[in-house]
């Protein structure tokens, strides 16, 4: 099963997720992440899907959002050259002992520690979809308490020539 | 003083060229239903917001133009669900338009609230939530455009009752902005050079004609296709009437319940080339074994049909009328003595058949017997049901917007109120309703919109005593075990019912009744008629194709 990003340029107006959610949904499609925000004009959202299944499958999910008259365009970033992102915040146990182990995975990662408690610390982390599970997967041993993720968001590279 | 909502919808409306509404009124439309009392627009008022739905979709069948309905908030609104549904499986422009509570009332449980853009946003193509009267016109005149063009489909526009009252400030501006809607017209030309020089090349070609080809207004393009190439032609449900049922390229009706030759044809054939149809599971039966041997061109405006059942190995993207009238220009006259022959042989070893000696009322005798007594305008309003399968294969339609019939989602009780809303669209055409008494009990309540209208609706009443598709495939497949399906003893008597609500009602037990009966109805002008055919209580629809089976493997009268 392959995971496949679509890049949906949608009308910035109440219902439009809603629809878009409804649509996966209905048809049985399984989304693992869906991301949406503003984009440079205002009348317009930008929402990253991404979902599982083979490329048929990916097929009709593009044609039938395109239909959907709040969706402006829709691009299949699958092969597409891309910058991705995705941003973790985690709440790791770190009790004193652990506390400097713990940084250190930060620090490789170039994450920050952007919260101190007692005996945790939450860590925020950018990347690729591999980077951000790599340190998620590191982390784990020490215990997560408590994780928010955004899902990924992409967009295709600039021509250079 | 500025236009309120209220008058600024109708004005938008009759901009539109609306010129009749179906409408139930409720709370929060009162201030709208006050500017209608003494507007322009004829208000049909119904006695269930269903009906009002069926009838703003069977007015745009017989017509081809956006039929509209009007109801109120909550329960009005969530009683369109079931039309607005079955407009949007058959792609039939309606404009829905439903009362909502006031704006700073939305979202908290209010008297009569129902979200009903979110309940009906999977069974609408489009639809909007106004919360302001500056967005009214460019709303409304969206609505029509969305509605009706492309494939077209149901969009509703809910309406909170202070946005009705506003006045608004300013000029009234319904500059449409609609950044994400296209429509692809023109087939690509590279596209259609292939599928012309396929259809030039193929020995067995066969055309597969869906309800597009009546959407578009292609009847006359696909006519003439198939007759210059010789291409045999077979129509889905929703395809009816769009090529002549008399002529000898007409293979009828395919698929579950289609003839056996078309089936047989669809099966042999080396060409398939599907024009606004889109592959349903009633016309395919087993996927795998469907048109095996065959190469298929796919015509249709929707580019998320093309693939998404079969792969099209000729896709083109494009209005059926267009691209028809292109490939026109460029196939070649051919003969194909061979495959037409073939099939004249099927058609006669295969004829549909019924048991024309029985002393009992067969309902295949009522299909024909109507046809006998209209004239070729007539419309031909269908429930669901085995009386729809009849009436599809005993008729012989030869004109578009002759057969309406809900196909996708096989909606009981639309057949009364379609055949209102048809009959308000072409009030010089006769219109028939083919009914079961299961379906006609559905919407039973819209005799009085008939009565009180003066309409001549013929009401061709099969009455078995039961819901007669389900107990077929309870005798066929679950051993006659008639769970739930038996209605006889529990029925009203329906002549009375017609004469209680002020339409004539007639019944007919005995063969010899039917025609006279029939032409007693056509002899009536000023109310509707119905008349109870008592036929044979357990007589099947055949061909039949079991489901999951390939097409050419239907069971026939003799099993």
């Amino acid at each position: 099963m392959e995971k496949q990003i679509l890049s949906a340029l949608v009308e910035n107006k109440s219902g439009v997720l809603a629809h878009v959610a409804g649509l996966f949904s209905a048809r049985g499609f399984n989304i693992d992440s869906l991301a949406v925000g503003e984009t440079e004009d205002p009348r317009f959202s930008r929402m990253t899907i991404v979902a599982c299944g083979d490329e048929a499958v990916l097929e009709q999910v593009r044609k039938q959002l395109d239909k959907l008259v709040s969706v402006v365009k829709v691009q299949d970033l699958s092969r597409a050259s891309r910058v991705e992102r995705d941003l973790l915040l985690v709440r790791v146990n770190a009790p004193p002992g652990k506390r400097s182990q713990v940084i250190e995975l930060a620090n490789t990662f170039r994450a920050k520690v952007v919260d101190v408690g007692l005996s945790e610390v939450m860590i925020e982390v950018v990347g690729t979809e591999d980077k951000v599970q790599a340190l998620l997967d590191l982390l784990r041993p020490y215990g997560i308490v408590e994780m928010a993720r955004t899902g990924r968001i992409a967009l295709m590279r600039s021509s250079r020539g | 003083m500025g236009k309120n909502g209220a008058e600024i919808l109708i004005d938008a409306l009759i901009a539109e060229g609306v010129e009749t509404i179906f409408a139930l009124p409720g709370g929060v439309v009162i201030p709208l239903f006050d500017r209608l009392y003494d507007c322009p627009l004829k208000v049909v008022l119904v006695r269930h917001e269903q009906g009002a739905g069926h009838m703003a979709d069977g007015y745009a069948r017989a017509s081809g133009k956006v039929g509209v309905c009007l109801t109120t908030s909550g329960p009005g609104a969530t009683n369109l669900t079931t039309a607005l549904a079955t407009a949007y499986m058959d792609s039939i422009p309606i404009v829905a338009i439903t009362g909502q509570v006031r704006t700073n009332l939305i979202g908290n449980d209010a008297f009569q609230e129902a979200d009903i853009t979110g309940i009906t946003r999977p069974v609408t193509k489009h639809n909007y939530l106004l919360r302001d009267v500056k967005d009214l016109a460019r709303t409304v005149k969206e609505a029509f455009h969305i509605a009706s063009t492309g494939c077209p489909g149901p969009v509703l526009i809910d309406l909170p009752v202070d946005v009705t009252t506003s006045v608004l400030d300013g000029e009234v501006n319904n500059e449409m902005q609609l950044p994400g809607y296209r429509i692809i017209v023109k087939g690509h030309p590279g596209q259609i050079k292939k599928a012309a020089q396929a259809i030039n090349d193929s020995e067995r070609p066969v055309l597969y004609a869906g309800g597009g080809v009546i959407i578009s207004g292609a009847a006359e393009e696909l006519a003439k296709l198939a007759r210059k190439a010789n291409l045999p032609v077979t129509t889905t449900l929703m395809g009816l009437g769009c090529f002549p049922e008399d002529d000898p390229l007409s293979l009828h009706m395919l698929g579950m319940h289609g003839t056996v030759y078309a089936n047989y044809a669809v099966t042999q054939c080396d060409l398939l080339i599907a024009v606004g149809a889109r592959f349903d599971d009633r016309v395919t039966g087993k996927l795998d074994a469907f048109a095996p041997k065959a190469r298929i061109v796919h015509i249709d405006v929707s580019p998320a049909s093309i693939g998404k059942i079969v792969t099209a190995d000729i896709p083109v993207v494009g209005d059926a009328k267009q691209v028809l009238g292109q490939l026109l220009k460029l196939v070649e006259q051919r003969e194909r003595k061979g495959w037409l022959e073939q099939i004249a042989q099927w058609k006669r070893e295969f004829p549909l058949s019924y048991d024309r000696q029985a002393k009992t009322v067969k309902p295949q005798f009522v299909v024909e017997q109507v046809r006998e007594v209209s004239d070729g305008d007539t419309i031909v309003v269908t429930d669901v049901g085995q009386c729809q399968m009849w009436a599809a294969q005993y008729y012989g339609y030869s004109k578009p917007r002759t057969f309406l019939s809900s196909g996708g989602l096989g909606t009981m009780g639309y057949g009364l109120p379609a055949a209102i809303g048809a009959q308000f669209a072409c009030p010089d055409k006769t219109v028939f309703v083919i009914a079961g008494d299961g379906s006609l009990q559905m919407n039973i309540q819209e005799f009085s919109t008939a009565v009180g209208n003066k309409l001549p609706i013929k009401i061709a009443l099969l009455d078995n005593g039961y819901l007669g598709m389900v107990r077929q495939w309870q005798e066929l497949f679950f051993n006659r075990r008639y769970s739930s399906t038996y209605l006889a003893d529990q029925n009203p008597d329906f002549v009375k019912v017609a004469e209680a609500y002020g339409a004539i009602g007639m019944r007919v037990e005995a063969k010899d009744g039917v025609r006279p009966a029939l032409e007693a109805a056509m002899q009536v002008s000023d109310k509707p008629v119905l008349i109870d055919f008592r036929i044979d209580p357990e007589e099947n629809v055949f061909p039949m194709v079991p489901a999951g089976e390939a097409i050419d493997r239907m069971l026939s009268r003799m099993a």
